[in-house]
């Protein structure tokens, strides 16, 4: 029996359903409540912070200056041009963004924590803030950190020999400057952690919503300068994260301190306004493209400035250089650039710190790169889809433009069944048609590489002073036959338990329901990094695999001596050990394994439990988006009328699971293309801090997503899986821009600007007459 | 609990109710369905003392034709006009409306008098309340008013209604065999506060319009009425082009605001789109 392809129900599921998950909330029931004081103001200096005039008992105030023996959060990268910044845990004499959190107050009760936060006093001196790339590139721009002159907190330049020449000599020049709305992660639950000192081993236990339980802990043992071995840090059910939950938070560290020293249980659970103010934003970006091609078509030479703007810190433990270095590196994606040269910037401003969420730049460059494809294929009179056949790359193992090793994939084969599924010229005769009527259809592709799955190799590349990328399983059978499976990884969402449990049935003949998957808990778990970066299903499953095997490889020896054949002779399937004629229940091997040890320990040991590591270099999948969309001129209204994906992420362990990953990265897309935008007010102020201003879209906005698999095995994981969590989104925003462009083509303009809301669109057509 | 702490009444009886608003004046505010003045309290943008629940008193739960008009109680909800309230095209009209209020848990719970008290200038209810000619209904302990539409708005969230008033009703006409309604609004998602609408009402009389009432919502400030495009259209054929410049009229003359979601101008050209739509449907009607 093959578990591997199914479309296994989430065992996650049930409970969730039921309402009985154990989230941050669940277990902040009855602890101390803590809320935190934030500024106001985004740029300015502290002159006066005092508590509320009356303190009840039972009640805390906590400041930076409480604070003083805690380290700052100083995440670290060893490049020559990373202006390492620091954020003070709480701030003793400036403020760098509105929601900086500035104090924390402790009460019993959640009201009276209320009640005492507005009667704090605090007093800012406010001065003129950074906001927005003009002001803080201007030669004579205050600086939002010292160390950090023109505000650049981190650069990359690749130009290579005679690129000017190379793209002077293009026969067509396209350029194309756009600009990508900063967007908010939104997971529907927010942040949120408790605490808790236990007096019986003097150990903290903080439950959070994170996604990598062993580096918050590890960072938190940093600050605080305490034994790491004291702090068991553990993500509970965790209602996503999308990269938002990957950062160590101040608001953590505060916490465990407040446990460690008094005594006790502390929770804080943030509400959305802190959340879309206060944790971190995303996508905040600039970029200006010169691409020349040649007179076929052909991608001769790509020139990039990218602006990504970082907020007013740097986060633990990616860096703020996550979204300008991996623009930097990932632009060509899927396309033959023969020349490329970039340069990248980080800008500080005054404004919520930047994190990874879901594609971190990849929507972003996907965006500009597809757009180029467009205006190219345009002006030389060529399809979309034929301009980008001429320039994928069709021959693997690929080498990119910046040295990365394209592993096999199927670009060219995904944008064919999509172009055949489309059924363009039906389309193109619809599209005339309605535009006869004064209706705007249009289609938009987007043809994209995701790399996924990447190890230390590729982070340590990346020159972060943690570098992450391998995982480490620990499996046991138990003595009942149920397998154990302790894994590093931090799932919250995504299924692993399912997925992984398919992987490890399929290696030690079992039925996925006798598989344990334990997760989130670093006192239960190996060290590990938890879940993002499209990785834990390619490096977690690989490490499930490999200690799968080797653990299967013990119960053939157990089996061998039991069944007395040669270990080669076993094979483990349906839940027995079968060697020809000959076999036996595994649960009944696992149960003389442990109890009746003497008749097979000079075989297998004292235990089934082995360990298994994993390290890729990388894989990457692809997939085609396509979008038909409807543009009502007058209003500028987008309405998505058709999404369709195919999708190649190597072997699918579970298609359903695969399938949702894919849908909510694309809900995520079209949010980022159509809906989502954080807005600051020139003072800093931020002016999306509710739901009614910053606004996902809901089931009405998004279209059924029309998903196709293709399965390109190549040998870059032993699974033969590469990832697909980030996908959805990186494509999505191309592909809806590009559809929208099509559609106001009789205006001729084309989308510059996400989220290409309602007003943006008027703006574009306003004043000017469609051609027929 | 996010709200500052406040006392809670919940009365059975509109006695009860009017004398607790009575004795706490200013302090005090009707809890009606509280999709507004929940979250509102919730930031502490709202800090009452007092809420007086009306929720209990079963004698405001109405929906009813009484003569010629329509009452609408202090406790009807959004949902109950969903399906027609009332036969012929006003019923239709108020179910039109009413599948563009939020979202169903909200339409379950929100009562059309709660956003006549309310006064969001993006509310459906109180444009259609100005296009239909509506009458508010006011009780307090010691007697009775009414007040016009046309006197009810008097600005963002705030109205006619005096401390120790309450809503009790809503009054609609019954209008004319030769009325029909029109109403169109844009909002960026299914169930969001329109970034414009506009309400109309107009009698078919003769093949020319006559009496018709166009009021816009969501432009800002409180709904309007577009009296130079009402001028334009009485007493002539509906004609397409008729319509179109009625609906430019009406988008000339506006004053949108401008907000985060809107340009004032891009207001502005939602208006002449939606007063389009809503004529063409009444005139089809
Ligand atoms: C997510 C969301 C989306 C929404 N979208 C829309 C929308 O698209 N269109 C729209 O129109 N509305 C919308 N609303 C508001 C909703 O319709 C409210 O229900 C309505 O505005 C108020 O009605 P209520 O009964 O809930 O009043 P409450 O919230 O109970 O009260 C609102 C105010 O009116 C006063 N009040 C209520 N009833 C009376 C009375 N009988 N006498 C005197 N004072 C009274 C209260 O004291 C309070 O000041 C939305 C609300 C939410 C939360």
């Amino acid at each position: 029996m093959n578990w591997v392809g199914r479309r296994l129900p989430r065992s996650e599921d049930p409970p969730l359903l039921r309402g009985e998950g154990r989230y941050v909330p669940d277990i902040a029931i009855g602890a101390r409540v803590v809320r935190f004081l934030r500024s106001p103001v985004a740029s300015g200096r502290i002159t006066a912070l005092r508590p509320p005039a009356e303190m009840p008992p039972g009640c805390l105030f906590v400041t930076g200056a409480d604070l003083a023996e805690v380290q700052p959060i100083k995440p670290g990268l060893r490049r020559f041009n990373y202006r390492a910044v620091e954020q003070p845990v709480l701030p003793i004499e400036r403020v760098h963004f509105v929601g900086q959190a500035i104090a924390a107050i402790v009460a019993p009760g959640a009201a009276l924590a209320e009640d005492l936060l507005e009667a704090c006093e605090l007093d800012i001196a406010a001065e003129d803030p950074v906001i927005g790339f003009d002001a803080a590139l201007a030669p004579d721009a205050a600086l939002v950190h010292p160390i950090a002159p023109g505000n650049v907190a981190v650069e990359g330049e690749l130009r290579p020999e005679a690129f000017a020449e190379t793209l002077a000599s293009a026969a067509h020049m396209v350029e194309f400057a756009f600009r990508s709305g900063r967007q908010s992660a939104m997971p529907l639950e927010g942040r949120g952690g408790v605490a808790e000192y236990d007096r019986a081993t003097g150990r903290i236990r903080l439950s959070a919503s994170a996604q990598m339980p062993h580096q918050l802990r590890t960072g938190i043992a940093q600050l605080l300068g305490m034994p790491e071995a004291d702090l068991q840090v553990i993500a509970p059910d965790v209602g996503g994260g999308f990269g938002q939950k990957m950062a160590l938070f101040p608001e953590y560290p505060v916490l465990v301190w407040l446990a460690r020293k008094h005594r006790g249980r502390f929770a804080w659970v943030e509400d959305r306004n802190e959340n879309l103010i206060a944790s971190a934003h995303s996508r905040d970006q600039r970029h200006v493209l010169r691409a020349g091609f040649d007179a076929e078509g052909r991608l001769l030479a790509l020139e990039a400035d990218i602006l990504a703007d970082v907020g007013a810190f740097s986060v633990f433990p990616t860096t703020c250089a996550v979204e300008p270095l991996m623009a930097l590196a990932e632009y060509p994606g899927p396309y033959k650039v023969p020349a490329y040269a970039v340069r990248t910037r980080g800008v500080l401003t005054h404004t919520c710190p930047m994190a990874p969420y879901r594609g971190v730049s990849r929507p972003v460059i996907t965006f500009g790169i597809e757009r180029v494809m467009d205006r190219a294929a345009a002006a030389l009179g060529l399809a979309p889809d034929e301009i980008r056949r001429r320039n994928l790359h069709d021959v693997f193992p690929a080498r990119s433009a910046t040295g990365m090793v394209l592993d096999e994939a199927s670009y060219i084969q995904a944008l064919d069944e999509a172009v055949h599924i489309l059924d363009i010229p039906a389309f193109r005769a619809r599209q005339a048609a309605a535009r006869a009527q004064g209706r705007y259809l249009g289609l938009g592709l987007s043809v994209f590489n995701e790399r996924t799955g990447y190890g230390t190799p590729a982070f340590a590349a990346r020159s972060m002073d943690v570098v992450p990328g391998y995982e480490v399983v620990d499996i046991a059978m138990l003595p009942s036959g149920e397998v154990e499976a302790r894994i590093g990884s931090s799932p919250h969402g995504q299924g692993l338990r399912t997925t992984l449990s398919q992987i490890i049935a399929d290696r030690l003949g079992l039925d996925p329901g006798h598989i344990r998957i334990i997760h989130g808990d670093t006192d239960r778990t190996p060290y590990g990094w938890g879940s993002f970066a499209s990785r834990s299903l390619v490096i977690g499953g690989g490490a499930c695999q490999v200690a799968a095997d080797k653990l299967a490889d013990k119960l053939r020896r157990g089996a061998a001596r039991l069944l007395q054949c040669e270990p080669s002779d076993v094979t483990l399937r349906d839940g027995n050990a079968v060697a020809g004629a000959a076999s036996m229940p595994i649960a009944e091997l696992a149960r003389l394994a442990h109890q009746r040890s003497e008749l097979l320990s000079d075989a297998i040991g004292f235990n089934l439990a082995e360990t298994g590591q994993y390290d890729p270099g990388g894989t990457f999948s692809n997939a085609c988006h396509a979008a038909i969309v409807e543009v009502e001129a007058e209003t500028g209204h987008v309405r998505v009328e058709r999404y369709l994906v195919v999708e190649d992420a190597g072997r699918i362990i579970n298609p359903m699971i695969a399938d949702g990953q894919v849908q909510g990265g694309v809900a995520q897309g079209i949010a980022n293309a159509l809906f989502e935008e954080v807005i600051y007010a020139p003072d800093g102020t931020p002016l999306t801090g509710t739901l009614a201003d910053y606004t996902p879209p809901t089931c009405a906005e998004i279209p059924e997503i029309e998903i196709h698999h293709l399965e390109t095995i190549s040998d870059a994981t032993i699974t033969g899986a590469k990832g697909l969590g980030e996908g959805g989104s990186i494509g999505a925003p191309a592909a809806i821009a590009n559809a929208i462009s099509d559609a106001l083509s009789p205006f001729g303009v084309d989308v510059a600007e996400f989220p290409a809301t309602p007003p943006r669109i008027r703006a574009l057509v306003r004043g000017r007459a469609p051609r027929a | 609990m996010k709200p500052a702490s406040f006392a809670h009444h919940a009365p059975l009886t509109l006695e009860e109710a009017l004398a607790l608003l009575a004795r706490h004046g200013e302090e005090a505010r009707v809890l009606a369905g509280g999709q507004s003045l929940v979250p509102t309290m919730a930031f502490r943008m709202a800090r009452p003392a007092v809420l007086v629940d009306i929720n209990r008193i079963a004698a405001l739960d109405h929906v009813t034709v009484e003569g010629s008009v329509l009452r609408i109680g202090a406790l009807a909800r959004h949902a109950r006009f969903e399906t027609p309230a009332v036969a012929g095209p006003l019923g239709a009209l108020l179910a039109r409306v009413a599948h563009h209020i939020a979202h169903p848990p909200l339409r379950l719970r929100g009562t059309f008098c709660g956003s006549l008290a309310h006064a969001d200038p993006a509310s459906e209810w109180c444009a259609t309340a100005l296009a239909l000619e509506a009458r508010m209904v006011l009780a307090r302990a010691d007697g009775l008013r009414e007040v016009a539409a046309e006197d009810w708005f008097q600005g963002v969230f705030s109205t006619a209604m005096a401390p120790g008033e309450m809503l009790r009703e809503v009054v609609l006409p019954l209008p004319a065999p030769a009325w029909r309604g029109g109403f169109a609004e844009f909002a960026r998602r299914a169930g969001d506060f329109a970034l414009a609408m506009a309400v109309v009402g107009l009698r078919l009389e003769g093949g020319v319009v006559r009496g018709a009432r166009i009021a816009l919502g969501g432009i800002g400030g409180q709904p309007v009425l577009a009296r130079e495009a009402m001028a334009l259209l009485e007493s002539q054929p509906p004609s397409p082009a008729l319509l179109e410049e009625a609906a430019a009229t009406a988008a000339r003359h506006c004053d949108p605001q401008e907000d985060l979601h809107a340009p004032a101008e891009y207001r502005r050209e939602l208006v002449a789109v939606m007063v389009k739509r809503a004529l063409r449907q009444a005139v089809s009607a």
